[in-house]
This record gives structure tokens, C-alpha cells and sequence, in this order.
């Protein structure tokens, strides 16, 4: 096994820890704690008049819009990160494509702009 | 250079693998021992800036406090509503939990780093880094488990089948993925001036005061990175989840018992190791701002990082004291027309200056200029080519309506 895999296979270690800390205290929890299930425990909180219809509802079409605006810039932030690490490497040309690149998805964060996909109402 | 744990190299020996449990057990301590100090010293600072006295009475000057509450939290009825998603609902605080703490693996805690040392110490004849696992793109790591933070928040709203932590984790999760974006954003002009992905490697890159990143960047990617970190962790001003007056508590409403305690802690725990990224990627992590004498070198590196790391928490939580909540529109607006649109443009003034800036000669910094100023007018060309359709197409969208009478 790599140097490399046994860096990770030492943070999946400590991810089953933290599982472990988080099902200890779960588990402790669950032998010391009262349980009297009724009725009105289980309904949803409403401040405190009785739940109108069901729970889940629509929610607004921005948040979608976001989530997709979020994807390209998250997707662009992920291009960005390796280029940056090693901008001295890829000189001039490399600046100009990924100037190319930036300024094209700007372009289209502009245009969301523009069209009032930004505004929130 | 690759930055690894030296301690991983060559055969697995006993030696260093009770190395590595004694920081996993270590780090575990820090991270809940650190939780449990952030929240007690919230309650006191915010006290203390409001004319109140705060907690106390539990131990000395309090302190206990969290710990009374987190033991009480073991003897709270833990409710299920009926109408959620069971496996959902009892997923979600693991979702929370595991990745604030897993957050802390990268994190560089101490070592040597003065003096151009790399950060390296030497534990029972083993060379090893202060920090459980350096791996060579530590700081998508840190990206991955502050995304994946969300999802906990988003399942938890969506699971109780309530009304309140529907719209807070909607609300959520929005905030945070556009925060997300200006925040990997700002990253990038980190990584620009350290020119690697590893958090060890970032700390060693910033040697004296002048190489800290907060100064080589420019201040601008410190500011908003410190504004999306604020945002991300649904710290006021940006509390807009949990928002009382609208919302209840938000996500957690429905939760009781120890599952909620999981989301507290998550929170404050992610209130804690955000201050630690920062420090690591913009303060230079454990490297000492002047020489303690006496003290050791590793040491010194621990005392430096926990030095840095009070400062943050202490902004954190005079912000909460100061600034009053934004309105939504507003958070969006800055989120989406300053913060990105910033952050883009400095990253890119960064890495030109850095093309120009040594021993650059004249003809390539002018092709570069004029290059980037076709760029610019095809861009422009674009945008309004682009306009123009969206218009065009609104009106034919528009044109039946109009002949038929019907308002669409």
C-alpha cells in the first residue's frame, strides 16, 4: 500500500471513530432515557396549534435556479484549484485559457443577472 | 513537493501506529474539549457584551456549563415525530457530526514551522507532523466535508415532515451553496500565492509575517473568505436558518433529546475548525508571529495556533453580538452580485500580477493584454448577442397571447 492511500486509509480510521463517538453517545443515551410515546408528542410543532395538511410542501423555483448556478461555479472553483497550484508551470498560455474560461462563466453569471434570475422576490 | 506524513513511509511498525491512534485520541479530546470551551465562552462573551453576567454557577467561572447541559441532554425523551422519515431522521446528526469532526484530519495543530522548518517533529524516534494525515489535496478535503455538512442540514429539515424545518433547511442550503462557491472562490487565490493543496504545505509556504497569505493575497480573499465562513456556519448575521422569529429553531425544531445535542455540537464544532482553516490557510497556521523564548520549537507552533485560533472565535462571536440579521434578498445579493463576482476578478488581477510581476519582459506582458482585451470585447459581443435572443424569444413567446386575448 502507498504512502498516499495510507494517509487516507488513517482519516478513514478517524471517520469510523467519529461514528463510533457519535453511535457511544446515541446508544448511551438510549439506556437512560425515559420513553413515554403519546399522540401529541408526534405531531409536528406548529407553534403549537395543530399541524395544518402535511409537511412537505413546494418550495420556491429559485432555489433550484441557485442550485444550478451553484454547480457551475463550484464545477469552475474545482478547474480553478489545480491550475492555481501550479500557475508558474502553465505561464502565459495557461493564463489566457483560463481567462477565457472565467470570464466566459462571468459572462454567464451576467446574463442571470440581467434576466433577473438573481433577484430574489 | 509532496507533502505526506513522514511516519507513513517504509513498513508499518507498531511504534507508529500507536502514533497514530494517540492522535486520533488526541485530536478527538481537542475537538470536543475546543467545542465545549467555544460554547461556554459564547455564552460568557455575549454576556459579558450585553451587561449580563452569564453562566456562573457550574464550576469555575461556569465553565461546566456546556457539560451540565450536554449531560442533561442524555435524560431527554428522544421524539420521533410520526409523520417523518425514520431512517432519514435518525441519519441526519451523523451527516452533521462526522464531517465537522472529520474537518480536524487536516488540520496542521503545531509543529516547527519557524525559520523555514517544515512543521516536522520527532515522537519516540518517528518523524511525524502535528496532524493526523497530510494528504496531498487537503484543502478539497476540507471543501468535501464542509459540502457534505449540508446534506445533514438539508435531511434533517426534509426528514421531520414539518413545516418550519422544511423551510429552514431549504433556506439552509441555498444559503450555504452560495456561500460555497465565493468561499472555494477566495480559495483559490490561496493557492495561488502557496501553490499547493496541502494544508502542511500551506503553513510552511508562509514563513514571516510579510508571506502570510492574508497579506500576500491582498486582504480581499481573506474578507471573503471570512464572510462565507460566517455565512456557511449560519452564524449571525447570516442566522437566517434558525431565524426565531420566522422559523422556530429551522432544521432542528423537531429534534429532542441527544439528536439534537449532536446538531449543537456539529455546529460549534464547525464554528471551531472553520476558525482553524482560516488560521491555517490565511495566518499561517502555527507559525510564530515573534520567538517565545524557552519554549520549545513544536510547542511554541501549538501555543501560536491556539493564539490565532481565540482571535477568530472571539470575532466570531462579536459579530453575533454587533451586527443585526440580513433579509434574504440581501444575503443573496451578496452572495451572488459582490462576493462572487469579486472574488473572480482579484483571482484573476493575482494570477496576472504574478505572470508580470518578476523578470517579465514587455512583448509577452503586452500580447497577454491584448489578448485578454479581444477576450473581453468576444465577451461582451456574446452577452448582448445573448440578450438579444432572450428578448426576441420573449416576444414570440409573448406574440399568441396577445392575439388570442389571454394574458399569460
Amino acid at each position: 500500500m502507498s504512502v498516499y492511500l495510507r494517509e487516507y486509509l488513517t482519516v478513514v480510521w478517524f471517520g469510523v471513530a467519529a461514528l463510533a463517538i457519535g453511535g457511544l453517545l446515541l446508544g448511551l443515551a438510549a439506556l437512560v432515557r425515559p420513553s413515554k410515546p403519546s399522540y401529541d408528542k408526534g405531531i409536528a410543532y406548529e407553534s403549537g396549534v395543530d399541524p395544518v395538511g402535511i409537511g412537505w410542501s413546494q418550495s420556491q423555483i429559485r432555489y433550484y435556479v441557485f442550485a444550478l448556478l451553484f454547480v457551475i461555479f463550484d464545477v469552475e472553483a474545482v478547474f480553478l484549484f489545480p491550475w492555481a497550484a501550479n500557475v508558474e508551470r502553465y505561464g502565459t498560455f495557461g493564463l489566457v485559457v483560463m481567462l477565457v474560461f472565467i470570464v466566459l462563466l462571468l459572462d454567464g453569471l451576467v446574463y442571470a443577472w440581467k434576466r433577473g434570475l438573481l433577484r430574489w422576490v | 513537493m509532496l507533502a505526506l506524513d513522514p511516519i507513513l513511509e517504509g513498513p508499518l511498525l507498531w511504534t507508529p501506529l500507536f502514533i497514530i491512534i494517540g492522535k486520533v485520541l488526541f485530536i478527538f479530546v481537542v475537538g470536543l474539549v475546543a467545542t465545549m470551551f467555544m460554547v461556554w465562552y459564547e455564552r460568557k462573551v455575549v454576556s459579558g457584551m450585553q451587561n449580563r453576567i452569564g453562566p456562573n454557577k457550574a464550576g469555575p467561572f461556569g465553565m461546566l456549563q456546556t457539560l451540565a447541559d450536554g449531560i442533561k441532554s442524555f435524560f431527554k425523551e428522544d421524539l420521533l415525530p410520526t409523520r417523518a422519515d425514520r431512517i432519514v431522521f435518525r441519519l441526519a446528526p451523523f451527516l452533521a457530526f462526522v464531517p465537522a469532526f472529520l474537518l480536524w484530519a487536516v488540520i496542521p495543530l503545531g509543529g516547527d514551522f519557524s525559520n523555514g522548518n517544515d512543521g516536522t517533529v520527532t515522537w519516540f524516534g518517528h518523524v511525524t507532523r502535528v496532524q493526523l494525515a497530510d494528504p496531498p489535496v487537503g484543502i478539497l478535503w476540507v471543501l468535501a466535508m464542509s459540502s457534505i455538512g449540508v446534506y445533514g442540514i438539508m435531511l434533517a429539515g426534509w426528514s421531520s415532515g414539518s413545516k418550519y424545518p422544511l423551510l429552514g433547511s431549504v433556506r439552509a442550503s441555498a444559503q450555504m451553496i452560495s456561500y460555497e462557491a465565493a468561499l472555494g472562490l477566495s480559495l483559490a487565490a490561496v493557492l495561488l500565492s502557496s501553490g499547493t493543496l496541502s494544508t502542511a504545505g500551506i503553513v510552511a509556504g508562509q514563513n514571516s509575517l510579510v508571506d502570510w497569505n492574508v497579506i500576500s493575497t491582498g486582504i480581499v480573499p481573506f474578507v471573503i473568505f471570512l464572510i462565507a465562513v460566517t455565512a456557511e456556519l449560519n452564524r449571525p448575521p447570516f442566522d437566517l436558518v434558525e431565524a426565531e422569529q420566522e422559523l422556530v429553531g429551522g432544521f432542528n425544531t423537531e429534534y429532542s433529546g441527544i439528536r439534537f445535542a449532536l446538531f449543537f455540537l456539529s455546529e460549534f464544532m464547525n464554528v471551531v475548525t472553520m476558525s482553524a482553516i482560516m488560521v491555517t490557510l490565511f495566518l499561517g497556521g502555527p507559525q510564530p508571529l515573534f520567538d517565545i523564548p524557552v519554549i520549545p520549537g513544536a510547542l511554541e507552533g501549538t501555543i501560536w495556533f491556539l493564539v490565532k485560533l481565540f482571535a477568530f472565535l472571539y470575532l466570531f462571536v462579536w459579530l453575533r453580538a454587533t451586527l443585526p440579521r440580513l433579509r434574504y434578498d440581501q444575503l443573496m445579493d451578496l452572495g451572488w452580485k459582490v462576493l462572487i463576482p469579486i472574488s473572480l476578478g482579484w483571482f484573476l488581477l493575482l494570477a496576472a500580477l504574478r505572470e508580470f510581476s518578476p523578470d517579465g519582459d514587455a512583448a509577452e506582458s503586452l500580447r497577454v493584454v491584448v489578448i485578454s482585451f479581444v477576450v473581453a470585447v468576444i465577451a461582451t459581443g456574446l452577452f448582448a448577442a445573448a440578450l438579444k435572443v432572450s428578448a426576441r424569444n420573449r416576444a414570440a413567446a409573448n406574440q399568441p397571447a396577445d392575439n388570442t386575448g389571454v394574458t399569460v
